[in-house]
């Protein structure tokens, strides 16, 4: 240690040692990953298994993260948590709500034993998404073990790092295809101090519009939903701010606890629109310009639309091309999130020199191909 | 590929009139001229030695090198001529929006052609309904909010050099600005990228629908000084200018409690558009050169700045009020005019300045450490000053940990300036050991290359070699900057501010 902070820092803050315990779980994920990398086997990186249906094919042997387990720090002050990455989310987000934070892009669980490593992986964000940022926007830094077993450090737990590039950001929503996240440092928030909900009827092409131009104007909306006639608006702030947002805005208010359970809901995907799922069809998640007409879309009628129309949900067949063609005509793209069909690309596929890019980079990462391999794309 | 970014390498060290490779660097130069007047008719290209030096540095003047020429990229077209015709020839490209870094990293190579986007600054498109702004990499920072502002909108992160930095070499840095607490960075608030890589091929990184499939390139884009690829087109988002901003001025007689009530702040759930703080002997400086009001007396000085509706700020200020108190504030001031809210922040905004007229020289140190490693690192700076037999007056950006010692020292006294570096050294190095980082805005270039060795491991730089490798195979686009080779750690020096002058003396530092 530099001699200058020797004698200045309080013990508290110097370097925690690692806990002998947890060091070993490390060494047999570091083994499983090296015997994996000589032998050309591949492993299928998995916490809990909530989100086992989301992505493209699952090829391997699990590797369960759930031991490398623990809140690594955690101070208030520093608006940072470190966890490892088999952390239940649930567990995190106790901690936080007890010190009256939160994970500000809400991520969603899909299962009671929602890991922290697995909503790093996939990137998946709720309704607060257009308003605090997505899960990479919260990422300050990650240690991973590589596809030859090497444990590196990037990014760090301070909000201003431009040492070094960005890998943290870069691994958040890589589905597993670059590492085996370890230590995970994100950002949390302050819970807003209050907080309304309120609902108007009115069509997708209104809602649509109203929600673009309020965006717009400083308002403190931080979700919106609409469906089937009726948009649906959450306000957090200030109390002040709130009050006054909610005369500007008018609308019908919805009450406590029945706010938090609907967006909660939707958060999770709880509601009768997600669970009601059409026989054969695929729940498609279409991202478009927030400014997206509904009606260049199909089925305006039945769409669900989040994140201020930057989101939006629908059944359709699996192997439907005019869900994906339209979605990228608009300047967005589509996703078979849920219920998808086999065969058909789970996501939207890439220009050439960007796929170019993706498999130079997985060669860089994991050259033998140990990790999730085509989970995301063919050959990656 | 190997033998250009060699001599390239070489380059940084050589002298441009070395006689040896002089004929070699005329021959080189002939050629490309001419093909880049059979390939791009039109394109503008310096190659005189009195029109390329004013491109020999960039706001760190310390680091000067001559490129073997300059082109003056005006369209997307051009620019992938040029790198087309670049990499055909194995010559390293070093881009450059206006040429305001801090650490180097638009630096020439002696080897390498400089490629200026500075006239490509088109507003191309602003958008009101979708709160977006579609500009070209050479777009001053300033002028995006200025262009949205009768929109009531504004593009948030706020570099202090934004009167004349681009949106291109903000990318390259990713840059914050005194608001990023509340409102982010760069990779915050950048939804595309369109760039070139070094083979010509044009990408679009991001779009205008949020989370674009693949791995999230946009956010490693961001941030690379340079050496990914070379931005033509970018999307930022607008966000609604705050109504009103209020500034509370609280002084402290104890640096270790001013940090505190900085903890405080934070984790009463407050987050300030701004939160700054000074130090005593940096108060005093400032004092002395702008007249801003400011407490000379005290140990340190934190001005915290709410926005947002008039509600929501005089709630907060309220709040804030109270905690500044109860957390031992020795005196609290609160701005009751948009006038007063600017004489607050003038002195901030000019410590640097302020610095300058202290001493012939001083060196400006970029850490990042935890908020509750602030009062524990003013000391250990304070132990270092006897130390170095240097004094080192504070600013920083306390809300996110951001540190600037600036070590005054004089030039002309070859064993200061070199008292000064190890000075410097040790200061990044606590930052590291307290669980921070050795840059957390002005970025590596050349200039703490040599840091980067004490950060990451051998292992994570090789890394970072290989994620460069997946965008720039062949190793041209600003070689050599950001991440040092295994094989030397070099020590590059650092930014020497010479007679306590800037390169850029118009434009504010802080």
């Amino acid at each position: 240690m530099n001699e200058f902070i020797a004698d200045s820092m309080p013990a508290e803050i110097r370097t925690q040692t690692l806990d002998p315990r947890i060091e070993t779980v490390l060494e047999e994920f570091k083994t499983k990953i090296e015997e994996a990398c000589d032998r050309g086997h591949r492993l299928c990186i998995r916490g809990s298994g909530s989100k086992d249906w989301y992505g493209a094919t699952r090829a391997g042997e699990v590797l369960d993260t759930r031991a490398y387990r623990g809140v690594v720090s955690y101070d208030p002050a520093e608006l940072v948590i470190t966890a490892r990455s088999g952390t239940p989310l649930a567990e995190i987000e106790q901690l936080l709500s007890s010190h009256h934070q939160m994970l500000a892009f809400e991520p969603p669980h899909f299962g009671l034993g929602a890991t922290l490593g697995g909503c790093i992986a996939t990137g998946l964000a709720g309704p607060r998404r257009m308003s605090a940022g997505a899960v990479r926007d919260f990422l300050l830094g990650a240690s991973i073990l590589t596809g030859r077993g090497e444990f590196l450090r990037f990014g760090g737990q301070v909000m201003k790092n431009v040492a070094g590039y960005d890998v943290a950001r870069l691994i958040a929503g890589s589905l597993g295809t670059l590492g085996l996240l370890m230590d995970i440092s994100v950002k949390v928030l302050p819970k807003p101090s209050a907080s309304a909900t309120l609902r108007q009827e009115m069509s997708a092409c209104d809602a649509v519009r109203k929600l673009n131009e309020w965006a717009g104007r400083p308002l403190p909306i931080t979700a919106s939903s609409w469906h089937a006639g009726v948009l649906t608006i959450r306000l957090e702030g200030a109390s002040a701010a709130v009050r006054t947002a909610c005369a500007t805005l008018g609308g019908e208010a919805l009450q406590q606890p029945a706010a938090t359970m609907y967006w909660h809901s939707l958060r999770e995907q709880s509601n009768a629109f997600f669970q009601k799922v059409p026989a054969d069809a695929a729940l498609w998640r279409l991202c478009v310009p927030s400014t997206t007409e509904p009606a260049v879309l199909r089925d305006v009628d039945f769409q669900f639309i989040e994140w201020g129309g930057s989101q939006r949900w629908l059944f359709a067949a699996g192997d439907d091309d005019s869900v994906r063609r339209d979605a990228v005509a608009a300047g967005g793209h589509a996703t078979q999130f849920r219920h998808a069909k086999n065969g058909v690309d789970v996501f939207t596929a890439l220009s050439p020199p960007i796929a170019a890019i993706h498999k130079r980079l997985k060669t860089a990462f994991d050259p033998a191909g140990v990790f999730n391999h085509g989970r995301m794309f063919a050959g990656i | 590929m190997a033998d250009s970014s060699d001599l390239a390498n070489e380059g940084v060290l050589k002298d441009y009139d070395e006689s040896t490779t002089r004929a070699l660097r005329t021959r080189v130069i002939d050629a490309f001229a001419q093909e880049l007047r059979r390939d791009i008719p039109g394109c503008t290209l310096l190659t005189d030695k009195e029109d390329v030096a004013p491109y020999e540095c960039d706001g760190l003047a310390a680091y000067r090198q001559l490129p073997l020429g300059v082109v003056l990229a005006e369209s997307e077209a051009e620019v992938q001529g040029v790198l087309r015709l670049c990499a055909r020839h194995g010559i390293p490209v070093v881009p450059r929006g206006a040429g305001t870094g801090l650490s180097g990293g638009a630096m020439p190579l002696r080897e390498g052609v400089v490629l200026s986007l500075a006239r490509m600054r088109k507003i191309i498109d602003v958008d009101p309904y979708a709160r977006t702004a579609t500009l070209q990499p050479g777009v001053r920072n300033l002028a995006i909010s200025e262009a949205a502002a009768p929109y009531g909108l504004y593009y948030a992160p706020d570099p202090s050099s934004q009167i004349a930095c681009t949106i291109g070499g903000n990318i390259a840095e990713n840059s914050g600005g005194v608001h990023c607490l509340k409102y982010g960075l760069t990779v915050n608030n950048v939804v595309r990228v369109r760039a070139v890589t070094m083979d010509g091929e044009i990408c679009e990184f991001g779009s205008l629908a949020p989370d674009a499939p693949g791995l999230d390139l946009l956010a490693v884009l961001i941030g690379s000084e340079g050496m990914f690829a070379i931005v033509t087109e970018v999307t930022v988002r607008l966000i609604p200018k705050p109504q009103v901003a209020q500034v509370v001025m609280a002084s402290f007689d104890d640096v270790e409690v001013g940090g505190a009530a900085v903890a405080a702040i934070i984790a009463a759930g407050i987050i300030p558009a701004g939160l700054e703080m000074l130090d005593r002997a940096a108060a005093q400086a400032v004092e002395e050169f702008v007249h801003a009001g400011y407490d000379t007396e005290a140990a340190s000085i934190l001005l915290c700045e709410s926005d947002g509706t008039p509600e929501e700020v005089a709630e907060e200020i309220e709040r804030l009020t109270s905690l500044l108190v109860e957390r031992g504030a020795t005196r609290v001031e609160i701005s009751t005019s948009e006038a007063e809210r600017l004489r607050f922040w003038s002195g901030r905004k000019n410590a640097f300045p302020a610095a300058g007229r202290l001493s012939p020289d001083y060196y400006c140190m970029d850490g990042t450490v935890p908020r509750r490693a602030i009062g524990p690192l003013l000391l250990c700076i304070g132990k270092m000053e006897e130390r170095y037999q240097l004094r080192c007056i504070n600013v920083f950006h306390a809300g996110d940990g951001n540190m600037h010692p600036l070590i005054l020292f004089n030039g002309n006294d070859r064993a200061e300036w070199l008292r000064a570096e190890e000075f410097g050294a040790a200061i990044l190095e606590a930052c590291v050991e307290l669980g921070g980082t050795v840059t957390g805005e002005h970025g590596i270039g050349v200039e703490k290359i040599n840091s980067m060795c004490v950060q990451f491991s051998a292992g994570e730089r090789d890394m970072f070699f290989a994620v460069k490798h997946a965008f720039d195979p062949q190793r041209l686009l600003n070689p050599d900057k950001g991440i040092p080779t295994r094989a030397r750690c070099a020590e590059y020096g650092r930014l020497h501010v010479r007679g306590g002058l800037l390169p850029h003396p118009d434009i504010p530092r802080f």
